[in-house]
C-alpha cells in the first residue's frame, strides 16, 4: 500500500520504474499483428475478412477475390496508418520529454541528465520556467520564505499562478545541504488524484528534526506543471515515468457509440441473418436443381461423384454472391462524413466566441449524430448559466443594507461615508474580505497589483475591498506556516500574520483563518462561508434575524452570498488548538475528517459581520437557448452546488422553471429518511395527476436528500425522472451529478452533460456527450469533453444545426448504402433463377467492385451538404428536433421501405434488362453491362429525389459520377485484353440501349416520386410542411440569382423596415433577430425573410420592384 | 547559480502527449462558404404543378417513342421454325438419344418454310437453343482467353476444367466445355431449284476476330477424347477464322437464346417456299432443350421485339392517368403547401 522513498540513496532506487514516459499504444514489433487484433474485434471486419479467405477458392468465388481484398486492405490500411501515425506523434512527443536534460543530484554531485533517467529519491533542481519532469516533493526554493508558484494548466486546466511551499523541516536549508540531504518520504502508492496527496517526511541526521512532517498536494510539483516567478527549486522525485499522477490520469477513454451506430450495427445483423437464410434456401434449391436438372445437362460435364464438400459449394458460391448485400462502404463513409461533421463544427463562425477567442471543438469526431438525438441535458449552473465573472454587488454590515437602492453597494455614498468615518463594524467586515482567502497578490514591475485567485468569489471581494480602500498589497511568507499579509488603508500599512488556514472544502462549505495583528498583538479567527455553514456557529447572543433576511433577500435576486464572521482568540485558546491542528495535519488516515473536526472546535461563537452579494450574471442568450432546446423536447436538469434558493432564482430568470401560476415547484427535502420518502411519495403523487394538465412542473431536491433517495428509493426517484421534464438537484457533489447521468442513461435517454469546471467532469465522462465550456475555471472540463464551445448559448446551435443535419445524414446515407447494395445482390440472386442456381455472377469483378467503392459512394457522399431545411427554420420550429430524437428517419421501418425499394428496383432493372435484351442480344457481357447502367441510372435519380438541397457541389458529384461511369467503362472497353472489350461502344451507338435506360428509369422512379409526392402533399410530415413554407415565403431561388437579389432586397428592406417598425415581432419570434447568432446573416436572409412574410400585397410589388431592378 | 541550464526551456515547449494548447492558435475559423455550410443551394420541392407537369411531360415522351418502336418491331419479318422433335424419325420419337447418339442413323433432315411477307435482305439466319444453360457457373467460366489469342500460350488451361488436357496430358487448344460443346447443326437453303447462299463470313464480332482470337492459333488435339461433345473444328484453320466457334464463345446470358449462323443476301418474297436441309447433329434431347432455325430482317431496334413498344405505351399511358389523378385530386381537394397550422405542435400546444 506505502512507498517508501529514501531520499538520495542510489542502492534503492531500482525498486521502481524509471521515468521514461511512454504514451505508446504499440511497439515497432507487436503493431501489426495488435493492430490488426484490434481491427477484427469488430465484427463487420471479421465478416469481410471471412468473405475475402472464401473467395480464394477458385471452385466457389463468382467474382475474382481482388474485388473484395483491394477494399478490404485499403480500409484495414488507411486505419492502421492513422494509428500508425498518431502513435508516432506520441512517440516524437515521448521521445521529446525524455530526452529533456535536467539537474540530478548523483552522489552529491550536481549532473546534467536525461529526464528519462531520473529514478525515484533523486534530487532534481528546476530553474525558473522548466517544466517538471516527474512528480517531486518539494524540498528547497529559491524564495526565503520557502515558497514557489507553478503554472497547473497542462494537469488541470487551470491557467493561475499556484503557490507551493516546502515541508517545514526543510526550512532553511541551503543548497549546500540540499546537495547531501538524506532522508525517507513514505507516501501512498501511485494513484490519479491530482488534488490529493497524503504522505509524511522524515529526515536523517544530520538534518535532525526527528519529527515526521506531515506533506500534503501543497508540497508537491507535479509532472508537467510549469516553475514560475521562482529562480529556482528542487525536490524529490517520489513518483516517476507513467506512475506519476498525470502519467495515472492518462489513459484512452472508452469509445462512446452512438444510438445510430448501434441501430445500424442491429440493421447489419439483421440483414446478416437475411443474408443467411437466402444463402440456405438458394443452396438447397441449388443442389437439388443440379442433381435433378444439371446431370442431364451434358455440356456442363457434372462428375457423376463428387468430393465430400460438394454439397457446400453451391450455398457457399450464393454466400460470396450475396455478401455485397453488408456494404464494405459503409463504414469508410460513416468515418469520412462523421469527420467532416466535426470540421463543420470547428470551422463554424458562429459559433465562435469573439471574446474569449475560442473556436468550438469537437474532441470526438464519432458522435455527432448523437447530438440530434438528446432528450436530456444536465446542466450545471456556476460558469455554464452564468458567466462566472463575479461581482461585488451588495452587502449588508451589522443589519444595514448598502446597495439596495443604487445596485451596486460600491457606488452607495452611505457605504463611502461609514468607511470614510471608520465605523468599526465596516472597518472588520472589510477586514475579513481582505485577509480571508487564498488569493495571491502579485505586484508588478510598475507597482500595480494584481491578483491570482483560484475563487471567483474570492477575487471579487478583494477587488471590492480594494476599492472601498483595503488594499491587500502583499503576501510574504517569512516562515512556511506564517504568511504576512500586508493591507494598506487609507494610505496606512497594516500588517497581519496569518497563523493557520483552515481550509475550504465542499462539505464544511467554510473557510477560516487564523490571524495575528502585529500591532496590537491579538489573534483573530476570521471566517467565511454559506449562511447555513456560518449561521450554526454564530454567537448564541447575537441577533441574526436581519442576516437571514439578508440573505433570504438577495438569494432573491439570484445573488450568491457569503457570510462573514470573525472572533478574538485567546492565546492559550490557541496554542492549545494548534497542537490539535497540527497532529490533525499530520495523520496519514482520514487526515481531511480529522482536520474537519478539529477546525469545528475552534469555529464557534463567532461574531457575524454581516452578509455579502456577489452577482453573477446570467450568459447572452441564455434564457432564449433553454426555451428554444425546451421546446425542442430537451428536458432539462440544473445540476448545481449551489443553495437552493439562489438555485431557483437562477432557474426562474433563465426560463427554466415557469412562476406561478404557470410552473410549480415540488421540493423533495427533508433530513431524515422517513420525510425524505414522505416528501418522494407526494412529489410523485402530484406529478402522476398533473402529467395530463398543460402544467409545467418541475421537482427540486437537495444533496442531502438526493444522497438518501438513490440509496434506497431509487425505483421511485426513476419514475419521478421520468415523469418530470425539469428538475433543480442543489447542494450536489461531483458523483452525484454523475450518479444523476448513469440514472437517466439506464432508463434508456440520450444525456448530454454541460458543465465548465472540475466538478463537472465525472457527469461530463458519464454522459452520452459531454459538452464542456472553455471557461473561467479553466479547461479541465473542456478537455474531458467530446464537445468544447465558448458560451452556452452555442449549444442550442449544436444541437439543432449540427446534431440534427448530422443525423439526418447519416441516416440518408447509411440506409442509402444498404439500398444499393441490396439492388445489385437481388439482381444477382434473380439472375441465379435463369442460370440453373448455380451461382453464376452476372456482374464481372471489376463493374461491382467500382460499383460498390466508386459510381454509388462518391455521389452519396455529399449528403454531408444536404440541407432539409434551413438553419432558420430550424431555429423558428425546434420542435422538429423529434423526428430525429425519436429516431423517425432510421428505424427498422424506415430501413424496410428502402429494402422494397431495392427489391422493386431490382426486379425492375432485371426484366426489362432481361426483355430488351433477349434472343440474339443475349451476350453475357453486354446483358451484365446494360442492367449494371440501369443500376447507375436509378441511383443518380434516386440521390437527385432523396435529397433536399443542391449545392453547386452536389449537382456535379451525382452527375459528374453519371458521366464518370461511361467515361472508366469507355476506358475499359477499349482494352483488348478486358473481358467486357468494345463493349461499352457497341451498347451506346445502339439505340435500343438508351430506350432502355429510359424505361428502366421511367418505370423504376415513376411509382416512387408519385407515392412521394401524394405523401408530401396528402401525409406531410412536419418536415415537409417547413420545406413548403420556407419555399412559399421565398421566391425560386437558382443559383446565380440568389446573390443579387439579396442584395437588392437589403436596400429595400431598410427603407421598409422604417415605415413598418412593428411588423417584425408581430410576425416573428423577436428572440431570433436579436439571438447574436443572426447577426452575420441578420441583414440578408432574415430581414429578407421578414419581408417575404409580409401580408402578400406588398410582396408581390415588391418583386415587382425587385425584377424593374 | 542555476546559469548553467541553457534557455532550452522558457516554457514554450509543453512537452508530453497532448495537445499544447488547446485553444488553437489559429483562433477564428476561416470564413468561406463551404466551411459555413452555406453554399447558395437550390431547394426544388415537390409542388403538385412539377409532379403534374413531369409525369405529363414522361407521358407525351413515351407515347410516340412506344408506337415508333411498336411499328418497327413489326415491320420485322420473322419464320421460326422449331425441327428438333420433327427431325427425329418416327421410329424413334420414343427414344431421341439413342437416335442422337448413334453415329450411323443419318442425321440429315429437310424442312419446308413458307415466307410470310416480303423479306429484304440482309436475311439473318439464327439458330435459337431453349433451355440451354451457356451461363451455368461450370460453363461460363470453362474457356482460358490467353490460350485463344496466343499461340505461344497453348498450355495455359487454367479454368478449363474439365476439358483442360487429353488424357495423355497434351492440353486441348482451345480448351474448357465452352469449346468442347460447339453447337454443329448445318443447314442449307434452296428456293424453288436454285440454292440461296448463306453468308458466314462476318457473322462474330470484328474485335474478337482481332483481338480475342490469335491468327497463329490453330486447333490442337480438339475433340479427340473419348467423350465427343459438339462439333469439330478444321486443325489447318486458326481461330480467327473459325467464326461459328468466335460466336458460340460469346456465351450468351439467357437460357434462350439465338446465335447468329449466316446472312442471305437475296429478298425473299411473300410465298416464297424455302427447302432447309439441316445436318441434326446437335444433342439437346438429353435435357429436353429446343432448336429453332430463324430467319428475321431486322429494324433500327434489331429484331422482332414488341416488349419495349408495349412497355414504352403502358409508361407512357400510365403516366398520364397518374397526372390526371393528381389534377383532380389537386381540384377537388386543394392544400395549402406550407400552412403552418398543419404542423403538430400548433394545433396541440401541449406538446407531445
Amino acid at each position: 500500500m506505502k512507498r517508501i522513498v529514501y531520499i538520495n540513496d542510489e542502492s534503492c532506487q531500482d525498486l521502481y520504474c524509471d521515468n521514461r514516459v511512454s504514451n505508446r499504444k504499440y511497439t515497432l514489433l507487436n503493431f501489426l499483428p495488435k493492430n490488426l487484433w484490434e481491427q477484427f474485434r469488430r465484427f463487420m471486419n471479421q465478416y469481410f475478412l471471412l468473405i475475402a479467405c472464401l473467395q480464394l477458392w477458385s471452385l466457389i468465388t463468382p467474382v475474382n477475390p481482388a474485388s473484395t481484398w483491394g477494399p478490404l486492405i485499403i480500409i484495414f490500411a488507411v486505419s492502421a496508418t492513422k494509428e500508425a501515425w498518431d502513435d508516432y506523434n506520441r512517440y516524437l512527443s515521448d521521445k521529446q520529454a525524455n530526452e529533456k536534460e535536467v539537474w540530478v543530484v548523483k552522489n552529491g554531485v550536481r549532473k546534467h541528465i536525461q529526464a528519462q533517467d531520473i529514478c525515484v529519491g533523486n534530487v532534481v533542481w528546476l530553474r525558473e520556467n522548466d517544466e517538471v519532469p516527474c512528480d517531486l516533493v518539494l524540498i528547497g526554493t529559491s524564495e526565503p520564505q520557502g515558497t514557489c508558484y507553478v503554472e497547473t494548466a497542462a494537469l488541470d486546466g487551470e491557467t493561475d499562478l499556484k503557490t507551493r511551499v516546502i515541508p517545514p523541516t526543510c526550512v532553511g536549508l541551503d543548497s549546500e545541504q540540499l546537495h547531501r540531504i538524506k532522508g525517507v518520504i513514505e507516501c501512498p502508492n501511485p494513484d490519479k488524484d491530482i488534488r490529493r496527496f497524503v504522505a509524511n517526511m522524515r529526515l536523517f541526521p544530520p538534518f535532525i528534526d526527528n519529527d515526521i512532517c506531515p506533506l500534503t498536494i501543497n508540497n508537491t510539483l507535479l509532472q508537467s506543471c510549469y516553475l514560475r516567478n521562482t529562480e529556482w527549486a528542487c525536490g524529490v522525485a517520489v513518483y516517476t515515468g507513467n506512475e506519476t499522477k498525470l502519467g495515472m490520469s492518462r489513459g484512452i477513454p472508452e469509445p462512446k457509440l452512438t444510438a445510430m451506430d448501434a441501430m445500424i450495427d442491429k440493421l447489419t445483423g439483421a440483414i446478416f441473418l437475411f443474408q443467411i437464410v437466402v444463402v440456405v434456401v438458394l443452396g438447397f434449391a441449388g443442389n437439388v436443381w443440379k442433381d435433378t436438372e444439371a446431370r442431364k445437362q451434358w455440356y456442363v460435364k457434372y462428375p457423376e461423384e463428387g468430393p465430400w464438400y460438394e454439397l457446400l459449394v453451391i450455398p457457399l458460391r450464393f454466400e460470396l454472391l450475396c455478401s455485397i448485400m453488408i456494404p464494405i462502404s459503409i463504414k469508410v463513409s460513416l468515418d469520412l462524413m462523421k469527420s467532416l461533421y466535426a470540421k463543420f463544427i470547428d470551422w463554424d463562425e458562429d459559433m465562435f466566441d469573439a471574446e474569449t477567442k475560442t473556436p468550438a471543438h469537437a474532441a470526438n469526431t464519432a458522435i455527432s449524430e448523437d447530438l440530434g438525438q438528446v432528450e436530456y441535458i444536465l446542466t450545471d449552473k456556476t460558469g455554464t448559466l452564468t458567466e462566472n465573472r463575479m461581482i461585488f454587488k451588495r452587502c449588508c454590515i451589522n443589519g444595514i443594507f448598502f446597495g439596495n437602492e443604487s445596485g451596486d453597494a460600491l457606488e452607495d455614498v452611505e457605504l463611502l461615508n461609514a468607511v470614510a468615518n471608520n465605523i468599526p463594524h465596516v472597518i472588520r467586515f472589510l477586514t475579513v474580505m481582505t485577509l480571508c482567502n487564498t488569493v495571491i497578490p502579485i505586484k508588478s514591475k510598475s507597482g500595480a497589483i494584481s491578483y491570482k485567485a483560484q475563487s471567483q468569489d474570492e477575487d471579487a471581494l478583494v477587488k471590492a475591498a480594494a476599492q472601498l480602500h483595503m488594499v491587500l498589497i502583499g503576501k510574504n511568507g517569512n516562515i512556511i506556516v506564517e504568511v504576512f499579509a500586508e493591507i494598506n488603508f487609507n494610505g496606512s500599512i497594516l500588517q497581519y500574520e496569518v497563523l493557520d488556514i483552515l481550509e475550504f472544502t465542499s462539505d464544511r462549505k467554510r473557510m477560516s483563518m487564523v490571524v495575528k495583528d502585529c500591532q496590537t498583538g491579538k489573534i483573530f479567527l476570521l471566517s467565511k462561508g454559506a449562511d447555513e455553514a456560518i449561521f450554526p456557529c454564530s454567537n448564541s447572543g447575537q441577533q441574526i434575524r436581519t442576516f437571514m433576511d439578508a440573505v433570504e433577500q438577495y438569494a432573491q435576486l439570484g445573488l450568491r452570498t457569503l457570510c462573514l464572521g470573525w472572533r478574538e482568540l485567546k492565546e492559550d485558546e490557541y496554542i492549545e488548538w494548534s497542537h490539535m491542528f497540527k497532529e490533525a495535519s499530520s495523520t496519514l488516515v482520514d487526515r481531511e475528517w480529522r482536520l474537519a473536526e478539529v477546525c469545528q472546535r475552534l469555529e464557534h461563537d463567532l461574531e457575524i459581520l454581516g452578509v455579502t452579494a456577489i452577482e453573477d450574471r446570467l450568459q447572452d442568450g441564455v434564457p432564449e437557448t433553454i426555451e428554444i432546446l425546451r421546446k425542442a423536447g430537451i428536458n432539462f436538469w440544473m445540476l448545481t452546488g449551489d443553495k437552493q434558493s439562489t438555485a431557483i432564482q437562477i432557474a426562474l430568470l433563465c426560463n427554466f422553471i415557469s412562476s406561478e401560476p404557470k410552473g410549480q415547484l415540488l421540493f423533495i427535502n427533508g433530513k431524515t429518511e422517513d420525510e425524505v420518502a414522505r416528501s418522494l411519495e407526494r412529489v410523485l403523487l402530484t406529478m402522476r395527476i398533473t402529467t395530463s394538465e398543460p402544467k409545467e412542473l418541475a421537482f427540486v431536491v437537495d444533496g442531502w436528500a438526493l444522497e438518501i433517495i438513490l440509496k434506497q428509493y431509487k425505483e421511485a426517484f426513476t419514475e419521478l425522472a421520468i415523469l418530470s421534464r425539469t428538475a433543480i438537484c442543489c447542494r450536489v457533489t461531483p458523483s452525484q451529478k454523475a450518479q444523476l447521468v448513469e440514472l437517466l442513461k439506464s432508463c434508456d435517454y440520450r444525456t448530454l452533460a454541460i458543465g465548465d469546471g472540475g466538478n463537472d467532469v465525472r457527469m461530463i465522462q458519464q454522459a452520452d456527450i459531454g459538452v464542456g465550456i472553455s471557461g473561467r475555471e479553466g479547461l479541465q472540463a473542456a478537455r474531458a469533453a467530446d464537445y468544447s464551445i465558448g458560451k452556452f448559448r452555442f449549444l442550442k446551435r449544436l444541437i439543432l444545426v449540427h446534431g440534427r443535419y448530422s443525423y439526418n445524414r447519416t441516416a440518408f446515407l447509411s440506409q442509402y448504402s444498404f439500398y444499393k447494395s441490396l439492388l445489385i445482390c437481388f439482381i444477382q440472386i434473380i439472375f441465379s433463377f435463369l442460370s440453373g442456381i448455380s451461382g453464376t455472377s452476372l456482374f464481372n469483378s471489376v463493374s461491382l467492385m467500382a460499383y460498390n467503392v466508386f459510381y454509388t459512394s462518391i455521389p452519396v457522399l455529399t449528403v454531408v451538404l444536404d440541407k432539409d431545411l434551413s438553419e432558420r427554420t430550424v431555429m423558428q420550429h425546434p420542435q422538429i428536433l423529434i423526428y430525429c430524437q425519436a429516431g423517425r428517419l432510421l428505424n427498422p421501418s424506415t430501413f424496410a421501405g428502402w429494402f422494397g425499394r431495392s427489391v422493386y428496383h431490382a426486379i425492375v432493372v432485371f426484366l426489362i434488362t432481361i426483355h430488351a435484351y433477349a434472343d440474339e442480344k443475349s451476350e453475357m457481357e453486354e446483358l451484365s453491362m446494360v442492367a449494371l447502367s440501369g443500376c447507375i441510372w436509378l441511383q443518380a435519380f434516386v440521390v437527385t429525389l432523396e435529397m433536399n438541397s443542391f449545392t453547386i457541389l452536389q449537382i456535379l458529384a451525382i452527375w459528374g459520377n453519371f458521366v464518370a461511369f461511361y467515361v472508366i467503362n469507355f476506358i475499359v472497353s477499349s482494352i483488348p485484353s478486358a473481358g467486357m472489350y468494345t463493349i461499352m461502344f457497341r451498347l451506346c451507338t445502339q439505340p435500343s440501349y438508351w430506350i432502355t435506360m429510359v424505361l428502366i428509369v421511367a418505370l423504376g422512379m415513376g411509382p416512387v416520386l408519385a407515392l412521394r409526392y401524394f405523401r408530401y402533399t396528402y401525409r406531410p410530415s412536419a418536415i415537409n410542411i417547413l420545406q413548403q413554407a420556407e419555399r412559399s415565403r421565398g421566391p425560386i431561388y437558382s443559383l446565380g440569382m440568389l446573390e443579387s437579389q439579396l442584395k437588392s432586397v437589403e436596400k429595400d428592406v431598410a427603407s421598409l423596415s422604417i415605415n413598418q417598425p412593428k411588423s417584425r415581432s408581430s410576425v416573428y419570434e423577436p428572440l431570433l433577430s436579436d439571438s447574436p447568432t443572426a447577426t452575420r446573416r441578420s441583414i440578408g436572409p432574415s430581414a429578407f425573410d421578414f419581408f417575404q412574410s409580409m401580408p402578400s400585397r406588398i410582396s408581390s410589388s415588391y418583386m415587382r420592384n425587385c425584377k424593374d431592378n | 547559480m542555476m546559469n548553467h541550464t541553457g534557455a532550452s526551456a522558457t516554457g514554450s515547449s509543453s512537452g508530453s502527449g497532448d495537445g499544447a494548447n488547446p485553444r488553437r492558435n489559429s483562433k477564428r475559423p476561416k470564413y468561406s462558404k463551404f466551411t459555413q455550410q452555406e453554399l447558395p443551394a437550390c431547394k426544388p420541392i415537390l409542388t403538385p404543378q412539377w409532379v403534374i407537369s413531369v409525369f405529363i411531360l414522361v407521358g407525351v415522351i413515351f407515347v410516340p417513342i412506344g408506337v415508333a418502336a411498336l411499328l418497327a418491331s413489326n415491320n420485322v419479318v420473322e419464320i421460326v421454325d422449331r425441327y428438333d422433335a420433327a427431325c427425329v424419325p418416327n421410329n424413334m420419337t420414343n427414344d431421341k438419344l439413342s437416335y442422337i447418339q448413334n453415329k450411323t442413323i443419318s442425321k440429315t433432315c429437310t424442312r419446308v418454310l413458307t415466307v410470310p411477307k416480303d423479306m429484304n435482305q440482309p436475311i439473318y439466319v439464327y439458330y435459337q437453343l431453349d433451355n440451354f444453360y451457356q451461363n451455368h457457373r461450370r460453363y461460363v467460366k470453362s474457356r482460358n482467353d490467353q490460350q485463344l489469342r496466343d499461340s505461344s500460350k497453348a498450355n495455359e488451361t487454367n479454368y478449363c476444367d474439365p476439358e483442360k488436357t487429353t488424357p495423355d496430358g497434351s492440353p486441348i487448344v482451345p480448351c474448357g466445355l465452352i469449346a468442347w460443346s460447339l453447337f454443329n447443326d448445318t443447314y442449307s437453303f434452296t428456293r424453288g431449284n436454285k440454292n440461296l447462299t448463306v453468308n458466314k463470313k462476318d457473322i462474330s464480332w470484328k474485335s474478337d476476330r482481332d483481338h480475342k482470337f490469335g491468327k497463329d492459333v490453330f486447333p490442337k488435339n480438339f475433340q479427340n477424347g473419348t467423350l465427343i461433345g459438339g462439333g469439330k473444328l478444321d486443325p489447318n484453320k486458326s481461330l480467327s477464322e473459325q467464326e461459328d466457334l468466335i460466336v458460340w464463345m460469346r456465351t450468351a446470358a439467357l437460357p434462350t437464346f439465338r446465335k447468329f449462323y449466316g446472312r442471305i443476301e437475296v429478298d425473299l418474297k411473300e410465298n416464297d417456299t424455302i427447302t432447309v436441309t439441316l445436318e441434326n447433329n446437335y444433342n439437346t434431347y438429353s435435357f429436353n432443350g429446343k432448336k429453332k432455325l430463324v430467319l428475321s430482317t431486322s429494324s433500327w431496334l434489331g429484331g422482332k421485339n414488341d416488349f419495349l413498344g408495349i412497355a414504352y405505351l403502358t409508361v407512357g399511358g400510365l403516366c398520364f392517368f397518374l397526372a390526371t389523378s393528381f389534377t383532380i385530386v389537386y381540384l377537388i381537394k386543394p392544400r395549402k403547401l406550407g400552412d403552418p397550422s398543419y404542423l403538430s405542435w400548433n394545433r396541440n400546444p401541449s406538446g407531445r
